[in-house]
C-alpha cells in the first residue's frame, strides 16, 4: 500500500501529513507516508482532476480531499482500503 | 418576534442575576454584549456551515469548473464565477490549485480572478456574522457589492491580456493538465445517513476552527461597545465620509485577519460613529488585500499582474466604501 499527502505547501498540508503519519503508526503499519508538495504536489493534484489542497491518496487514488483534522477518520479510510 | 430573544434573556440572566452586575455600567454592558453576540453568531455559524457542507458536497469546485466550461456564457461567466466564489468556502491553501485548475480547463484569466477575488471577500462565515450583527437587508447589500468588486475586477484584469504574467513553471503545469476530467473520487455515491453525519462533522469542524476568531472579534467589539462613548469617533472624523475610506483601506493592508474576527469589531465601531462605508472598506481590505494572501499569489503571478490585481481590488473597495457612505 502506498499512502501520500499531496499539497501546495501550506500549513494544512503539513498538518495532514503529520496526522496521517500518526494514523499509520497507531494502526501498527510499517508504511512510509509520502509528502509531495510544491510543483510536484500541484502536478499530481491536477493529474487527479482535483483543485483543492491537501489531498490524501492511497495507491495513487484520492481518498480524502481538503483538510479534516481527524486522525480517527484517516484510520477508518486506511482500514477500509486494507479490506 | 426576534428568534434570538431567548439568547438575550440568557445574557441578561448571566450578567445581572448570576454575576449581579449593575445594569448600564461599562462592564455590564460589555459582558452582556459579549455573551449575547458570541452565542448568536455560534448558532448562525452552526446552521450555515452545515448548509455549506451540503452545498460543497453536491457542487465541489471541480463541478463549478466543468459547469463554466460547458458552454459559452457570453460574459455571464464573470458573474457565475464570482457567485460561486461566495458559496465556496475559501482556504488560501487551495487558491493555487484552483487557479491552475480553472485556467487549464480553459476558463479565461479574468473569470478565474473574479472567483479568486470574491471568495475571501464574501463567504459563508462572513454572511452568518453579517446577518447576526447587521440584519438581512444590509447583508444582501454586502454580498451584492462583494460580487460586484469580483466581477468588475475580473472584467478589467481580463481585458489587459496578461496571461503571460503567470509564473512559467505553473504555465507548464497548466498546459500539461489540460483536458483532465473530474476525479472519480467526487462521483462515488455515498449512503444518505452516512452523508448526514459527514456534513455535520465537516460543518462543525469548520465552526470550531473559526470560532476562536469570532470570540476575539466579539471580545474587542464588546469592549468598544461598553467603554467607548457614543459618538466618540464622530468628533474626530467630522465630514469624514470621504477621506476616511481610502485611509481605512490602506491601514487594513498590513493587518491580516479572518473576516469573522473583523466584522464584530466593525459593527462596534459603526455603533460609535464610524461611517458604515468606511468600516466596510476596512473589513473588506483586511480580508481581501492582505500581505499573506499576496505572498501566496506571488507564487502564481508575476509582479505586474499582482500589482494590477491589488490596485483593482483596492479601487473597488474604496468605491464601495464611498457608495455606502453616500446612501447611509
Amino acid at each position: 500500500m502506498k499512502i501520500a499527502v499531496l499539497g501546495s505547501g501550506c500549513s494544512n498540508c503539513k498538518r495532514l501529513y503529520e496526522i496521517t503519519q500518526k494514523a499509520v503508526e497507531e494502526l501498527g503499519l510499517s508504511i512510509q507516508v509520502e509528502y509531495i508538495t510544491g510543483d510536484e504536489g500541484l502536478k499530481k493534484i491536477m493529474e487527479l482532476g482535483l483543485m483543492q489542497s491537501p489531498v490524501l491518496t492511497i495507491d495513487d487514488e484520492a481518498v480524502m480531499v481538503g483538510f479534516i483534522d481527524d486522525t480517527e477518520k484517516i484510520k477508518e479510510i486506511i482500514n477500509e482500503k486494507l479490506g | 418576534m426576534d428568534i434570538f430573544y431567548p439568547l438575550q434573556q440568557f445574557a441578561n440572566w448571566v450578567s445581572f442575576s448570576v454575576l449581579k452586575l449593575t445594569p448600564k455600567t461599562h462592564l455590564a454592558e460589555a459582558l452582556n454584549f459579549f455573551i449575547y453576540d458570541s452565542l448568536k453568531i455560534l448558532a448562525l455559524l452552526i446552521v450555515i456551515n452545515y448548509l455549506m457542507a451540503i452545498i460543497r458536497y453536491y457542487i465541489p469546485t471541480e463541478k463549478i469548473r466543468d459547469f463554466l466550461t460547458k458552454r459559452n456564457w457570453y460574459g455571464f461567466d464573470y458573474f457565475l464565477a464570482s457567485f460561486f466564489g461566495v458559496i465556496t468556502p475559501f482556504c488560501s491553501c487551495s487558491s493555487i490549485p484552483l487557479f491552475i485548475g480553472f485556467l487549464s480547463a480553459g476558463i479565461p484569466l479574468g473569470v478565474t480572478l473574479a472567483f479568486l477575488i470574491t471568495s475571501p471577500l464574501v463567504n459563508e462565515a462572513s454572511i452568518a456574522i453579517f446577518i447576526g450583527l447587521f440584519g438581512f437587508k444590509i447583508t444582501l447589500f454586502y454580498v451584492a457589492t462583494g460580487i460586484l468588486i469580483g466581477v468588475l475586477s475580473g472584467v478589467i484584469l481580463g481585458k489587459t491580456g496578461l496571461e503571460k504574467e503567470i509564473d512559467e513553471s505553473l504555465r507548464e503545469i497548466i498546459e500539461k493538465s489540460k483536458k483532465k476530467n473530474s476525479s472519480s473520487f467526487l462521483l462515488k455515491k455515498k449512503p444518505f445517513f452516512w452523508l448526514l453525519k459527514k456534513f455535520w462533522q465537516e460543518g462543525w469542524s469548520l465552526t470550531k476552527k473559526i470560532y476562536v476568531y469570532v470570540l476575539i472579534g466579539v471580545g474587542v467589539g464588546a469592549l468598544i461597545h461598553g467603554f467607548v462613548p457614543v459618538g466618540f469617533f464622530e468628533r474626530y472624523l467630522k465630514n469624514g465620509s470621504f477621506w476616511t475610506v481610502p485611509l481605512a483601506t490602506i491601514l487594513a493592508i498590513p493587518l491580516y485577519s479572518n473576516a469573522v474576527g473583523v466584522i464584530p469589531i466593525m459593527e462596534a465601531l459603526v455603533s460609535k460613529g464610524i461611517p458604515f462605508g468606511t468600516a466596510l472598506s476596512f473589513m473588506m481590505a483586511t480580508v481581501g488585500l492582505s500581505l499573506p494572501e499576496a505572498m501566496i499569489l506571488k507564487r502564481a503571478m508575476k509582479t505586474k499582474l499582482l500589482v494590477l490585481f491589488f490596485a483593482c481590488v483596492s479601487l473597488g473597495i474604496v468605491l464601495i466604501g464611498w457608495f455606502f457612505n453616500l446612501i447611509m
